[in-house]
């Protein structure tokens, strides 16, 4: 079990670096608001159930559990919040993107 | 093995925070430096989770649940500061 979870810890730490990799390498601020987010979301989903368990049994599993679940919750939440209001200020998007359908429709002022 | 490999694992998750922290000071725009500041957080919590793993001191689990919520809080704060002003 101390194995499992250490294993899986590793493997979510290599989600949570590639994560602030793409942080810090992606052309324009909603991919790296992708980056940023989504793989580190993953990546300290794996973190922390590889820690419970490897601690499996001290009473952590419940404490790992909320955690993670308020991580799910409100990771995506405030990333959505964050491009929405940079779209509405008008930063640009990166050269290289084909389409804005937010922009197209109108909607986000 | 195991804690050879945590140990890895934690190494990793600090370079991560700093290769976070060089979009920190970087960043263009003031929504870069909130999501740098967001993904730091993220990679913080695993840290602390991981501190309280090590030390087995389950208090350690209150101090990243209360870390997370104001890091919420404060990502939506500054995003709608970008979109309306104070």
């Amino acid at each position: 079990m101390e194995l499992a979870g250490a294993v899986l810890t590793l493997a979510g730490s290599v989600f949570l670096f590639l994560g602030a990799l793409g942080l810090l390498r992606m052309p324009d601020i909603y991919n790296r608001m992708q980056a940023g987010t989504k793989a580190t979301t993953l990546g300290s989903i794996l973190f922390l159930t590889g820690l419970a368990l490897y601690q499996w049994g001290s009473g952590s599993v419940q404490k790992t559990a909320v955690l993670i679940l308020f991580i799910v919750f409100t990771n995506p939440l405030s990333s959505h919040t964050l491009a929405r209001a940079s779209h509405a200020v008008g930063i640009p998007l990166t050269g290289r993107s084909a389409i804005d359908r937010l922009a197209d429709s109108g909607k986000n002022t | 093995m195991a804690d050879t490999l945590l140990h890895i694992a934690a190494c990793i998750a600090l370079v991560s925070v700093m290769l976070a922290f060089i979009r920190l000071v970087k960043g263009p725009s003031t929504a870069d430096r909130a999501v740098a500041l967001d993904t730091m957080t993220i990679i913080s919590i695993s840290l602390i989770v991981f501190i309280a793993a090590v030390t087995k001191r389950l208090i350690y689990y209150d101090v990243a649940m209360v870390y997370a919520l104001i890091s919420f809080i404060g990502v939506v704060a500054v995003a709608r500061y970008i979109e309306r002003g104070l």
